[in-house]
């Protein structure tokens, strides 16, 4: 060893467990199973042999997931690694097939599993009468495979291929009910748009490894091939060289190979080292990152970016959440899972996981910060005025995500990760109690076959819906046709109630700790580029809208107008496997607020923030505003007093009986620009249409028409004498041309003799 | 001294009989009439060339030679000739012209490259065969990686055009046949 | 005796010859093919004998192994051709498909 001084931070202490990669075996194993026998048993045995499988593995995943988790929970270790095999192996870079269970992981793993298992029990009341019963949880069980090793993979190229895999099965389950075009095109849809942000994702992967690549193996110190690796040890430590050897305690190697492996990497960015003449500390990784320059962007600013837009696709942030609406299309399971709870928050894992790269770009961060409060107010305010059930819950999703990203990017990791935790609870709850709606409505459907969800923004034509536009009679998710409904069904109501509450951000449940705490951290950090102030007004504004919107949903399907006669003979409570799941959600929405009691209350820190501390970097500096309990205690009571006002609104207008109705309308009329364009989503599907798809097709046809009258003209007219004389030319020519094969083989032959020849003679 | 010198010989036996047979089965391929019998000395002669590899430590390259070359291209080299002919009806060389100028232009051929073959110093350097399949392992995945990567592009382009060509010729058949069908009605 | 590396050099350029005198004279398409495949082979025993005399490297091995990847797309595709022309032209001869002639 060498007399260098070599520092590293704590990184968890790591302890290998071989068989926890078996969580992703099961789905893989039930989607294998149920894709290419699902049909024949199907047939054979009825669906529920089908769910059965489908439910087992999960049930499987599930338990393998808590046991990793009480793993981490009880013993010191915190981070288990579990090796199945190795998959690339070239040279020095060797990527195995590794999964990765630390604080963060096994949480997502939970939410994964948990409330993936309780979405495929109500997916069995949900789809049972769809004929493709095999194929939609053979979807599920690749979707839950995929997310798993996304959220589990240990490496890059693990979570590449999740990234992609979940992708791939939101496609396929989008449009699970291909064969109506509209459903099709919005898979379509959010394959295109996710692909943007793939891009930005991979581009920046190569940026990243292409920043280190130079300072990979390349050690002044240490032969690499001989030594891989060295040790760092803790700056207090005072042991002799001797001692670093041999003790296994408080020892970490920090390898200087090529690696994609995440905990490698971080290690190289953390690792600081100082050099044995002049005594300065140099990180030898981050610097390369942070001083190297792309055409005069530093190269941590871009890579960061560009993860960032890829977060942007998956997690339907602006400018890239347009897909998301759309998505709805769906099976409602499907939106609930995939669209809510899972898929979509893969950005804010992706962000969380890497934050060690993102800290080193306090610019990134910022922009991180400014787009998720401007998302969360955007998708918010075109919330309020939707009339259609899911896609009041899809913006409300994208609304959501703002706040998380806002978490992220004012540092506030765990808030960030908490919030997801409870959102994934009360939008899977709010999700599945609209489906529970929907499916009870869905004899509206049953009357008229023709087609008529909502418009997608797809089409070539937009329409220019108006306020007064009628409802369609026979559109199941259109909330003016329902009304009443909390007195067929109750359980679904009182749900609906307590995600709502959770959502809009009362004390009583999970949501309000986790947006508050995530407004806090805007407010208190000192580290964004924009002062907290702005941050945590564009946020607090938007759970005011939330708020509102959420109630104005609750009241239009479960109050208003007493349910029609159609209603009462066909509507009906959902059956029993859509309430228990129900019920446990709902439940879930309010007992995790435990996690999240903040300081203020309890006076020590919220125990998510504990569990997830020993792994995110700090990035909130704490300024003067940063210690000030007393404007922590004047924020939350704003808070509540936000979330009551908006349902106080809310209740005002759609609470009940004719007059609230007038008022509705007056309402309407006096706000009818606001409204307009709110209805219309700012017109932003419209706008893209215009611009970007439009603009590549008149590119097209602009290089079509030059093709034709320039290029055309200059070969037809002015080479027409050039012509002539080639024919001339090769009249003479085509004399040599016999047509036999064997004479120009002599001809090669011949050549080349002679070329040898020549040579001879001429050297 | 006498196992040294039983040992090159036996060495120097192999070489020759390995030559022999790949010179044997050219010619074969050269001068047989029947296209068929044509392409069983090509199968000797590839068979030698094999043996040859073998014989210069080149193990990997040998087997290749064996698998893909016989097992592989002549297969498909012989289906070809199955396919389109009735065999030994068509006369299967040129005229007597054609082949005199061949043969007058061959043996120059020939002659400059033994020419040059003997007259050149070779700087050898005499080295141990080791097994080479590791280091051409690790070769194609690194020094070699871009042309690997290129040869496979090729191979695939030329096998989806070969395809595209054999696809377009059956639906040309499938045509031809229904013709003959109506033809019949 | 001791087998050098003119040894090699010579049954290659044997083999070359042949080949080409294959390709010269043989009107039938698939024989004129085997020729091809004939000087390809003479050309990797070139390539593999440097190999294993000239240099220690493992060059002439690969360029070998390229070699029979290349034989057989060319082997794919010829006959693709030699099949499109059969059907078309009823013959394999290739003195009898001189449309090309000039």
């Amino acid at each position: 060893m060498s007399a260098d001084a070599l520092y590293t931070v704590a990184i968890p202490k790591l302890v290998e467990l071989d068989n926890l990669w078996l969580i992703v075996l099961f789905p893989f194993l039930g989607a294998v199973i149920n894709g290419l026998l699902g049909r024949q048993l199907q047939a054979k045995f009825g669906k529920s042999i089908i769910h059965y499988i489908a439910i087992g593995m999960m049930l499987c995943s599930f338990a393998v997931a808590i046991i990793a988790f009480a793993q981490i929970l009880t013993a010191d270790d915190i981070a288990i690694v579990s090796q199945a095999f190795p998959m690339i192996d070239i040279g020095w870079l060797s990527v195995n097939f590794a999964l990765y269970f630390d604080p963060l992981s096994v949480v997502l793993a939970l939410i994964i599993t948990g409330i993936g298992t309780l979405i495929h029990v109500y997916s069995t009341g949900y789809m049972k009468d769809d004929p493709a019963y095999w194929r939609f949880f053979c979807y599920l069980n690749l979707f839950i495979f995929s997310m798993l090793l996304l959220v589990l993979g240990d490496s890059f190229v693990l979570m590449f291929f999740g990234w992609e895999g979940v992708g791939l099965c939101s496609y396929l389950l989008i449009g699970f009910w291909y064969k109506d075009m509209k459903k099709a095109t919005a898979g379509f849809k959010a394959f295109v748009v996710n692909r943007i942000g793939d891009f930005a994702f991979i581009t920046g992967l190569f940026f990243l490894f292409w920043g280190l690549g130079g300072h990979w193996n390349q050690n002044n110190n240490y032969d690499v091939h001989s030594n891989r690796s060295y040790e760092a040890i803790p700056v207090a430590s005072d042991a002799t060289s001797v001692d670093r050897l041999t003790s296994q305690d408080n020892k970490e190697l920090v390898s200087q190979m090529p690696s994609v492996v995440f905990r490698d990497i971080e290690k190289q960015m953390t690792l600081s080292v100082r050099s044995a003449e002049t005594g300065a500390i140099q990180k030898p990784f981050a610097d390369a990152l942070t001083e190297q320059t792309v055409g005069g962007i530093p190269l941590v600013f871009l890579i960061c970016f560009l993860f960032f837009l890829g977060a942007c696709g998956k997690s339907a942030q602006i400018p890239l959440y347009v897909w998301l609406p759309d998505a709805m299309a769906g099976p409602t399971p499907v939106s609930a899972l995939i669209h809510a709870a899972t898929m979509v928050t893969a950005g804010i894992y992706m962000i969380v996981r890497l934050n060690f790269l993102f800290v080193l770009s306090p610019g990134v961060m910022t922009v991180i910060a400014l787009v998720g409060a401007c998302t969360a107010l955007f998708a918010a305010t075109i919330g309020m005025v939707q009339h259609d059930l899911k896609k009041v819950l899809a913006y409300s999703t994208i609304s959501q995500l703002g706040f998380m990203f806002l978490g992220v990017g004012v540092g506030a990791w765990w808030a960030a990760v908490f919030h997801l935790l409870t959102h994934a609870c009360f939008k899977a709850c709010l999700f599945l109690g609209a489906g529970s709606v929907i499916h009870s409505m869905g004899f509206l459907k049953s009357h008229d076959k023709s087609d008529d969800t909502e418009d997608n923004s797809i089409q070539t034509e937009p329409t220019h819906a108006s306020v007064e536009e009628k409802p369609s009679p026979t559109d199941p998710q259109d909330m003016r046709n329902m009304g009443g409904l909390g007195v067929i069904m109750s359980h679904t109501r009182r749900t609906y109630l307590i995600a709502c509450l959770a959502i809009a951000g009362f004390p009583v449940a999970a949501g309000f700790y986790s947006k508050d705490e995530i407004l806090w951290k805007a407010m208190s950090n000192g580290q964004t580029f924009i002062p907290g102030w702005i941050l945590w007004s564009i946020g607090f504004v938007a759970a005011g809208c939330t708020s509102f919107y959420m109630f104005r949903s609750y009241y239009m399907v479960f109050y208003g107008a007493p349910p029609s006669e159609q209603c009462q003979k066909h509507a009906h409570e959902s059956p029993r496997s859509m309430i228990h799941v129900l019920w446990v959600l709902a439940g879930a929405s309010i007992v995790t607020a435990v996690l999240g009691l903040p300081h203020l209350i309890t006076g020590v820190d919220a125990i998510f923030a504990q569990w997830l501390a020993p792994m995110t970097a700090p990035f909130v500096s704490t300024t003067g505003v940063a210690s000030a309990a007393w404007l922590e205690g004047i924020l939350i009571v704003a808070s509540i007093g936000i979330a009551v006002i908006g349902w106080l609104i809310a209740k005002h207008f759609y609470h009940s009986t004719h007059a609230s109705m007038e008022k509705r309308q007056q309402w309407y009329q006096q706000f009818r620009l606001v409204h307009h364009t709110l209805y219309n989503k700012y017109w932003i599907d419209e706008l893209y249409q215009m611009t970007w798809v439009r603009g590549f097709k008149s590119l097209s046809h602009g290089v079509a028409t030059v093709d034709k009258f320039v290029v055309g003209l200059v070969i037809n007219g002015g080479s027409k004498k050039l012509g002539q004389a080639f024919h001339k030319f090769a009249q003479v020519l085509r004399l040599h041309q016999t047509g036999y094969v064997n004479n120009y083989a002599y001809g090669i032959a011949i050549g080349t003799v002679v070329l040898v020849l020549v040579a001879q003679a001429w050297f | 001294m006498m196992d040294l010198i039983s040992q090159i010989t036996v060495s120097g036996l192999m070489f020759w009989f390995l030559a022999a047979v790949t010179i044997v089965g050219g010619l074969g391929v050269a001068l047989s009439q029947n296209i068929l019998y044509s392409g069983f000395c090509l199968m000797i002669t590839l068979i030698g060339v094999a043996g040859l590899y073998l014989f210069l430590g080149a193990d990997f390259v040998g087997a290749v030679q064996l698998i893909v070359y016989i097992g592989g291209i002549l297969v498909v080299i012989l289906f070809s000739v199955l396919l389109t002919k009735r065999i030994g009806v068509d006369k299967t060389t040129s005229s007597w012209m054609n082949r005199g100028v061949s043969v007058l232009g061959c043996l120059a051929l020939l002659g400059m490259l033994l020419f040059s073959v003997t007259k050149a110093t070779w700087r050898v350097t005499e080295t141990v065969s080791t097994p080479t399949t590791a280091r051409i392992g690790d070769g194609l995945l690194r020094e070699y990686l871009f042309p690997f990567e290129l040869i496979s592009v090729v191979l695939l382009m030329s096998l989806v055009g070969a395809m595209v060509l054999a696809r377009r010729a059956a639906k040309d058949n499938s045509g031809q046949q229904q013709d003959s069908i109506e033809r019949l009605q | 005796m001791n087998i050098g590396i003119e040894h090699y050099l010579i049954v290659s350029s044997f083999l070359f010859v042949i080949g080409m005198y294959t390709v010269a004279t043989r009107r039938h398409a698939v024989a004129i093919l085997m020729g091809v495949e004939l000087l390809l082979n003479s050309a990797s025993i070139n390539f593999v004998a440097f190999s294993h005399f000239v240099e220690g490297g493992i060059s002439g091995y690969v360029f070998s192994l390229f070699i029979i990847v290349l034989a057989a797309a060319e082997a794919a595709v010829a006959l693709a051709i030699v099949l499109s022309l059969f059907r078309n032209t009823n013959t394999v001869d290739v003195t009898e498909s001189v449309t090309l002639q000039g």
